[in-house]
């Protein structure tokens, strides 16, 4: 699969695989890279299809009685929910990063129009007009039925950061914080200080001088547990490590402290290097970075920049308020707002 | 505790909530003596500003009595009496050493929302919405406030709360609308609306040292008061065509700087007006920048646009050729109160200005949906309400408060 499917934002993926490599190659380090995943010509047959369910499920809301009346078929009501069944696939390919389950939707679609076509050609009183559109809908089915089998069977059309091939994820973030690189540096260093703000940590205990163990909580009562090493390690500059283990946390990262210009601070740069396939190895980290893992990295580091600069880190949780609609509840269980 | 909730579009309802706890080390708990309906609470109330969820207190100009502290707040204790600015601000960012506080990097918890309507998170802001925070509001008995050791300021026992009360928004907020203005000998300046924000702003003009100062509303008591308070010439954009006054007034050239201190929801006639109140009503449009429109079209060349009303979104029809043909100057921004607390708590123990001049009305704070309806419908000549959360408790004020809950100004 040719597909250079890269990270949104900063994330880069480098190929080939070549085991987890050190932190950060300073290539990486400028610039916006990434964007839009380019669609070979593999995807060209989805999103064909996908314009075609938006064409089809258009004209099924919009002008029932016609479509009914060229298929063959008799409920109009039918023919607009079909359409707007057509329409939410249609936007489901063209629009998700993970089209599979909407080329899926399609098939059982197609099922189920072939059924109601069948029944329409045999009883119906314009059995000529049931009978052609029986031919192009299985003609279609035949397509998605393609379609689907071959997304299935790669890892293109999966969500991120689920990346094809053998490829390797690198994420960058960044934020300033108004301290010197050596406070800074000093605080991330006491690992035992990460779990304040990095919200997926529960502890980092040290095991000696280079080696500590890491636990981690993340969603549906996910733990992980791993070992890191320290790779590199200069007062004030910079923090790298990598995880000894294959745990399904096995990572390299890495955090830089540069003095910003004219006294405004420290920037702090993190990166982090996994790769979310080849097993086991990365799968675990994938599931606790979440499925924007540029966000996750940047949240914690925004909470690293308030302890540092504030001592706490803001919060509204435990204050009064009204009841809340089951909305308000929602949003707030998913931590959408605070 | 008594507090005033949002439950949706023209839906408050004032009810008991748990009192609010210290929950980090920098805050302060403050028992309300006096809170303010504020114009850019109107925007909720109507529905137009994103982010509210039912169930949030509003308000964010309080004042009252600091009842606790947490551990690491050292310059407030127990018994002061403080006003509150209604930006929450960390004090020690990159921001906020510039006294740049409307713009603090640390106090909004849900900046990841604020960023994906506007590029970056302001400041947390009290009780106004989740895309500044969800921070609980001062419509209430009780408020806790963050980062307490940067906010509040103390004032002194012989000022009433009405005096000093208006430092906490609207009377910083005219000022640097003002401010903003550049404001040098000979200028004119005209204010558009002429509620408690636009009579500050006039008044501000005038103590900085604007030659004329022109008001534009459509209420003649709030044209009264502009040129009561701070000799301002009037215009009633109901009764003249603004632009043309303006320009006749000003011999030719338009005023030097002109404040729009309406917001998103101006009030125009004729062919534009109906057009922003179709596309705010289809939600095609945030926001009804009329007054910007005019504010922007009337400046003179070179002048400045300052533009304390509060806009949210996405605002159509914007005359940026103007801008940049013109070179004008567009200032904004939400109130660095922080900075104007001490200097302006100065000029009112000096004399120089006494802002319960805007104050119309007097309520309970279980009288707050009243109030919001009055003074969204400028009923009963409506400028300024101010509630009081204590008022049916016999220590407060309780024999001025007559059984409508209105006091007669």
């Amino acid at each position: 699969m040719a597909t250079d499917l890269t990270q949104q934002g900063l994330g880069r993926s480098r190929q080939p695989h070549s085991g987890l490599a050190g932190p950060g190659a300073p290539s990486a380090r400028h610039g916006v890279r990434g964007g839009l995943a380019r669609r070979g010509p593999a995807q060209s047959l989805e999103g064909g299809l996908g314009w075609f369910s938006i064409g089809l499920g258009a004209a099924a809301v919009a002008a029932p009685r016609l479509v009914c009346w060229l298929s063959g078929t008799r409920s109009p009501t039918l023919m607009r929910l079909v359409g707007a069944r057509e329409l939410v696939a249609g936007i489901g390919i063209l629009t998700q990063r993970d089209r599979t389950p909407w080329m899926w939707s399609r098939v059982v679609g197609d099922t189920f129009d072939l059924a109601a076509l069948s029944v329409a050609f045999t009883r119906g009183s314009r059995r000529g007009r049931a009978g052609f559109a029986l031919a192009a809908v299985a003609g279609v089915a035949a397509l998605d039925v393609l379609a689907a089998v071959r997304l299935t069977g790669s890892t293109t059309g999966r969500a991120l950061p689920a990346v094809s091939g053998q490829t390797d994820i690198y994420l960058e973030r960044s934020v300033t914080v108004s301290k010197s690189p050596e406070e800074c540096y000093r605080f991330w260093r006491s690992f035992e200080n990460l779990p304040r703000f990095m919200r997926s940590l529960e502890s980092v205990r040290h095991l000696d001088e280079r080696r500590s163990h890491w636990v981690a909580r993340g969603p549906m009562a996910m733990r992980l547990e791993w070992i890191s090493q320290i790779t590199a390690d200069r007062p004030g500059e910079e923090v790298a490590w990598r995880t000894l283990d294959d745990s399904g946390a096995a990572h390299a990262g890495s955090v830089r402290f540069e003095p910003a210009p004219a006294g405004r601070g420290t920037i702090v740069r993190v990166s982090l290097h996994y790769s979310p396939l080849g097993g086991a190895l990365g799968a675990g980290l994938v599931r606790l970075l979440g499925h924007d893992p540029q966000s996750s990295i940047r949240e914690d580091l925004r909470r690293f920049k308030q302890v540092m600069e504030t001592g706490e880190i803001p919060t509204t949780h435990g204050q009064p308020t009204g009841r809340r609609s089951l909305l308000g509840r929602v949003t707030r269980q998913w931590g959408l707002t605070s | 505790m008594k507090a005033n909730i949002w439950y949706g579009r023209e839906q408050l309802r004032v009810e008991n909530v748990p009192d609010p706890k210290i929950l980090n080390p920098r805050d302060a708990i403050v028992r309300i003596t006096s809170t303010a309906i504020c114009g850019s609470d109107l925007h909720i109330y109507d529905g137009y500003i994103p982010g509210m969820l039912p169930g949030d207190i509003l308000g964010h100009e309080f004042m009252g009595e600091v009842v606790e502290v947490g551990p690491e707040v050292k310059n407030l204790k127990v018994g002061d009496r403080v006003v509150n600015p209604f930006p929450i601000s960390c004090g020690a960012c990159f921001f906020c050493q510039q006294s740049l506080y409307s713009l603090c990097e640390n106090s909004n918890p849900n900046a990841w929302l604020a960023e994906k309507l506007w590029g970056h998170s302001p400041a947390g802001l009290f009780g106004y919405s989740h895309l500044l925070g969800g921070y609980a509001g001062g419509q209430a008995q009780f408020a806790r406030i963050p980062f307490a050791d940067v906010g509040p300021v103390k004032v002194p026992e012989d000022l009433s709360d009405e005096q000093v009360l208006f430092l906490s928004d609207v009377f910083p907020t005219g000022y640097m609308a003002a401010e903003q203005c550049n404001i040098r000998p000979g200028d004119t300046v005209a204010v558009w609306g002429c509620g408690p924000v636009g009579l500050f702003a006039i008044k501000s003009a005038r103590l900085l040292g604007a030659e004329r100062v022109i008001a534009i509303d459509r209420f003649p008591a709030r044209l009264r008061k502009a040129s009561q308070w701070a000799d301002a010439e009037t215009l009633n954009y109901e009764q003249v065509d603004v632009a043309q006054a303006l320009e006749v007034m000003t011999g030719g050239r338009g005023p030097d700087a002109c404040i729009d201190a309406v917001g998103m929801e101006g009030h125009a006639h004729g062919v534009f007006g109906t057009y922003d109140r179709l596309k705010q009503a289809l939600m095609l449009d945030t926001d009804r920048p009329t007054a910007l429109r005019q504010a922007i079209t009337a400046c003179r060349n070179g002048g400045t646009v300052s533009v304390p009303g509060v806009y949210g979104g996405f605002l159509d029809k914007i005359p940026f050729g103007a801008i940049v043909n013109r070179a004008l100057t567009v200032r904004s921004g939400q109130t660095h109160v922080q900075r104007y607390l001490k200097p302006l708590l100065e000029l009112i123990q000096k004399g120089s200005i006494d802002p319960s001049f805007v104050t119309t009305h007097r309520l309970r704070l279980e009288d707050a949906p009243r109030g919001y309806r009055m003074f969204r419908d400028k009923q009963d000549s409506c400028i300024k309400v101010v509630l009081k959360p204590w008022a049916d408790v016999p220590t407060v004020d309780a024999d001025q408060v007559q059984e409508s809950g209105r006091i007669l100004h």
